[in-house]
């Protein structure tokens, strides 16, 4: 990423909100750790998780606004890539565990213990080194997508067709994590994590690393997708959002620009599921369940899609109205109020908050520009003959 | 044994003599047998267990299980036996007056396990000959099952009486059971056994061959031949059956699939609360049985028939409406369609929830419905049969309504060209509102067919919307035939794959060959062709 391509991608939003995520990502930490516990001004630990929650989210929301928002790929099966991402974090904490599980096996995690598995299944070898998690992170969901995408878009599927595929993709991954002989914990999936590269998965300190690490990968993550579409690839995959057949004709190959984007947004999607699964302390099959990965979408749109500040803040927002709506005594209402959110986003609010609030802007800003020649034009006694009429 | 078996039937025969000319009043035999009892000496038992169930006598089946259940009381002063019911109230055994009470000294009859087997006997010779036909055929099953030697007699007898043709049946596979067993039956009677459970050709007549031990070569060698040829006639009976389960299971993704196919093929709109319409008629039936339960309970069969225009009205009247205020504003935007109907289907279930509560409601099947019969080897279950016979009756009335009806023609009018249709004087958005008031409705119906056999919660749609999809994307859109056959193929590759690789993995298995399908195929099995698919 060179400088020149990092100053030309990074508008006024675009640098608010790194600025806010920087800061926040800083902060948080700081003042949960430094401050006296039950002061004012100091983060509780509960906070830091679950802030770390929505961060995870947000990441989410940028791989999903990269292609939906940018390409036209509506995908409602990128919940499967988080979770697959969780679950390779998932194995590697299960590793940590060792002895201390409850039955004491060193190799073997307690559900294996549990159903008679004798030894470790081969797809979890490797699992016990960091490096070899982290890079499964990011290739697990990455070849899944690269598999699903050549085959989808090489066939030329869009639309509601690829949206209802991928669908079906992540119902058929939460069928075959629910089997309990499928060797990933089942039903109860993997939790009772003990620690992280040494450090106590439960402790302060872990938590509010976590949750910097979190806010890096967010800025990363917003930072490659700027550069994705602020290139010129990013203006081959707009037209290929806006006038797919028409980009074909012009001699781009339309399947490989998708291929790209939908594996790169599996990647992210993948590593916002690995820093989850630390922060919750669990991943389990629900995490692939449809509804989850039509929740993500709507982030985005209640954001603004296609804006990429707009798809984090979306995933923040509606989160943390999730969290207090489901809380309180207005739970019952709680899926009156997200169902709602769907239909009036849809109708009222196409372009999400970012996109309507920017359309506005623009719009204010012209606005003040042409008063602003106007009056500078009578200034200079001049009069337009347009402006008069 | 044999000396015991003459005496037991020389007995019998006299009884059955005597009984003839006995008056009531007069002490005959079954009242000296009735009297034994009373001795509580195990011998003296057994003698009376074979006079009472060799008398004919209407009171021997209560005696004799009364005597089982320890029922019977017997007075060793004045030797009169008494049957207490489970009610309290209690009867002379020998006359079958009612007694006012039983006298203190009277106390049960003792058994051992040699009178129990006795008394078992006696019990299935006395169901063998009972007058109703089905307890019959059902005694006649369960010898079969126990094939012991001791009911032989009572098997031959009930043969020469027995008039229905198919509890003579069962009896005759009862007595080549026994025959099998039975060390000392002839090798011509072991061959015409083998024949006989060979004819009845199920699991058990199988169990029973490949578990008859030591026999003589021929009777071996015919039981082999015999297994073999069973095992090919299970093996076809399996593929029909899984070929059933799977035609049922594709009438239910036909039902569930097919308004969508209206409203996808149609107008091109994804509506994910199709399942959530597919509820609503299910709690409608709900609702209309409560209803007739409370106010007219005759009326309960006809329920159903009450509840599917019902459901077609209240479901079709929400689709409209739904049409009306949100789908109309979104056309040409397929993604933010399926948005923003996703987002209705939480808020319909909810409010389900909220009215009915979130638990499983109780939908009763109507008499004419419950209960099944069988054909061969399978048993097919009435409520399966009548869904599928409605499946294809609203499919054909669906397909009939498209042909010969003018709004069937506007809307293929506006399937095939919206702007031409438009310009022939088609009200295009009248159109389309009924359209999806017509899908909606269908949805409706499918939910009265399918609370028949499902759970009513407000889960109900959720679990039918992917499957319903993928029968549409696998039919191909448009296509009312493709949706069938799509429907019907993965009910039936579903039944096929289940034994093989289990209910889940196969599942999972149709749902990856669909996406691989759907590779070479992005249309479906049955594509528009033409500008339309370009649209």
């Amino acid at each position: 990423m060179t400088p020149h391509m990092l100053t030309r991608s990074l508008d006024r939003s675009a640098t608010i909100f790194l600025a806010v995520v920087a800061a926040l990502g800083i902060l948080i930490p700081l003042s949960n750790l430094l401050l006296p516990a039950g002061s004012f001004l100091q983060v509780p630990t509960y906070l830091v998780a679950l802030w770390g929650k929505y961060v995870c989210y947000a990441i989410l929301a940028l791989a999903i606004d990269l292609i939906w928002g940018y390409c036209g790929i509506l995908s409602l099966g990128h919940g499967a890539f988080f979770a697959l991402g969780g679950y390779a974090m998932g194995m590697y904490l299960m590793r940590q565990i060792g002895t201390r599980g409850v039955y004491g096996n060193p190799v073997l995690p307690d559900f294996m213990v549990f159903l008679n598995y004798s030894k470790l299944p081969w797809y979890w070898y490797g699992f016990d080194m960091f490096w070899f998690a982290a890079l499964m992170v990011l290739v697990v969901p990455g070849l899944l997508a690269f598999c699903f995408g050549w085959l989808a878009f090489r066939s030329r599927v869009t639309g509601v067709y690829l949206s209802i595929i991928t669908q079906a993709m992540t119902y058929a991954l939460l069928l075959a994590f629910f089997r309990n002989d499928f060797g990933f914990g089942g039903n109860n999936g993997l939790t009772d994590f003990k620690d992280i590269l040494g450090f106590n998965v439960q402790a302060e300190g872990t938590r509010a690393a976590l949750f910097a690490l979190s806010c890096l990968a967010l800025i990363i993550g917003f930072l490659i997708c700027r550069a994705i579409v602020s290139s010129k690839l990013g203006k081959v995959l707009i037209a290929v959002r806006d006038a797919e057949s028409r980009t074909r004709f012009l001699g781009y190959r339309v399947e490989s620009y998708k291929l790209f984007v939908f594996t790169v947004s599996a990647c992210m999607a993948g590593v916002a599921g690995a820093l989850y699964v630390p922060q919750v302390g669990i991943i389990n099959p629900s995490e692939f369940a449809p509804g989850n990965s039509i929740e993500a979408v709507i982030w985005v749109a209640v954001g603004g899609r296609g804006t990429l500040v707009g798809a984090a803040l979306g995933a923040v927002v509606v989160n943390y109205a999730k969290t207090f709506f489901t809380s309180g005594v207005l739970a019952p209402y709680w899926l009156f109020m997200l169902g709602a959110l769907f239909i009036l986003v849809t109708l009222l609010l196409p372009k999400g908050i970012v996109g309507t609030f920017n359309a506005w802007w623009d719009q204010s800003k012209e606005k003040r520009n042409a008063a602003a020649l106007a009056s500078a034009a009578a200034e200079d006694g001049v009069t337009e003959p347009k402006m008069a009429e | 044994m044999p000396a015991s078996l003459s005496a037991r039937l020389c007995s019998l025969a006299l009884s059955l003599l005597l009984i003839a000319f006995a008056l009531p009043a007069f002490a005959g035999p079954f009242e000296d047998g009735v009297a034994k009892f009373a001795n509580d000496d195990f011998s003296d038992t057994e003698e009376a267990i074979s006079v009472v169930a060799g008398s004919g006598n209407k009171l021997a089946f209560p005696i004799i299980s009364a005597l089982q259940d320890g029922r019977l009381m017997a007075d060793p002063d004045s030797k009169k036996v008494y049957v207490t019911g489970a009610d309290g109230k209690s009867i002379d055994a020998a006359t079958g007056e009612a007694v006012a009470s039983v006298p203190d000294s009277a106390s049960a009859v003792r058994l051992n396990n040699r009178l129990r087997r006795s008394v078992d006997a006696a019990l299935g010779s006395l169901t063998l000959q009972s007058p109703d036909v089905g307890t019959r055929l059902q005694a006649a099953q369960s010898v079969f099952k126990s094939h012991e030697e001791t009911a032989l007699e009572a098997v031959d007898a009930a043969i020469a009486k027995e008039t229905n043709r198919s509890v003579k049946a069962a009896l005759g596979e009862a007595r080549a059971a026994i025959l099998l067993f039975k060390a000392d039956a002839s090798e011509l009677e072991k061959l015409e056994a083998v024949a006989t459970l060979k004819a009845r050709g199920d699991q058990e007549a199988m169990a029973l061959l490949t578990g008859m031990g030591d026999q003589p070569a021929s009777v071996t060698k015919a039981a082999a031949s015999a297994i073999g040829s069973i095992q090919s006639s299970l093996a076809i009976w399996s593929s029909v059956q899984n070929a059933w389960y799977g035609l049922s299971l594709g009438s239910v993704l036909l039902l569930a699939a097919i308004g969508l196919a209206i409203t996808f093929g149609v107008m091109g709109v994804i509506n994910m609360a199709h399942g959530e319409m597919v509820m609503i008629g299910a709690y409608t039936t709900f609702v209309v049985q409560e209803v007739i339960r409370t106010r007219y309970p005759a009326l309960f069969d006809y329920s159903l028939l009450i509840a599917v225009p019902l459901a077609f009205v209240v479901a079709g009247a929400i689709g409209v409406l739904i049409e009306r205020s949100i789908i109309r504003f979104l056309y040409g935007r397929p993604l933010e369609t399926l948005l923003a109907t996703w987002g209705l289907s939480l808020v319909l279930q909810q409010a389900v929830r909220t009215m009915f509560g979130p638990t499983n409601r109780e939908v009763g099947n109507p008499s004419w419905m419950s209960g099944a019969f069988e054909l061969g080897q399978i048993t097919i279950t009435y409520n399966r049969l009548w869904i599928l016979v409605f499946t294809l009756a609203v499919f054909a009335i669906l397909l009939a309504m498209l042909r010969y009806t003018a709004l069937g023609l506007e809307m293929r009018a506006v399937t095939q060209n919206r702007r031409m249709a438009a310009s022939m004087g088609i009200a295009t958005s009248r159109v389309d509102a009924l359209t999806f008031g017509l899908g909606s409705g269908i949805a409706g119906i499918a939910g009265v067919a399918l609370s028949q056999i499902d759970n009513v919660s407000p889960n109900l749609g959720q679990s039918y919307i992917i499957d319903s999809f993928m029968v549409v994307v696998f039919g191909g859109v448009g296509n009312l035939w493709g949706t069938l056959v799509g429907a019907f193929t993965l009910g039936i590759a579903n039944k096929f794959l289940e034994p093989v690789a289990g209910a889940v993995l196969g599942k999972i298995a149709i749902l990856v060959l669909i996406i691989l399908f759907i590779q070479k195929r992005p249309r479906g099995l049955f594509a528009l062709k033409g500008r339309a698919v370009e649209a």
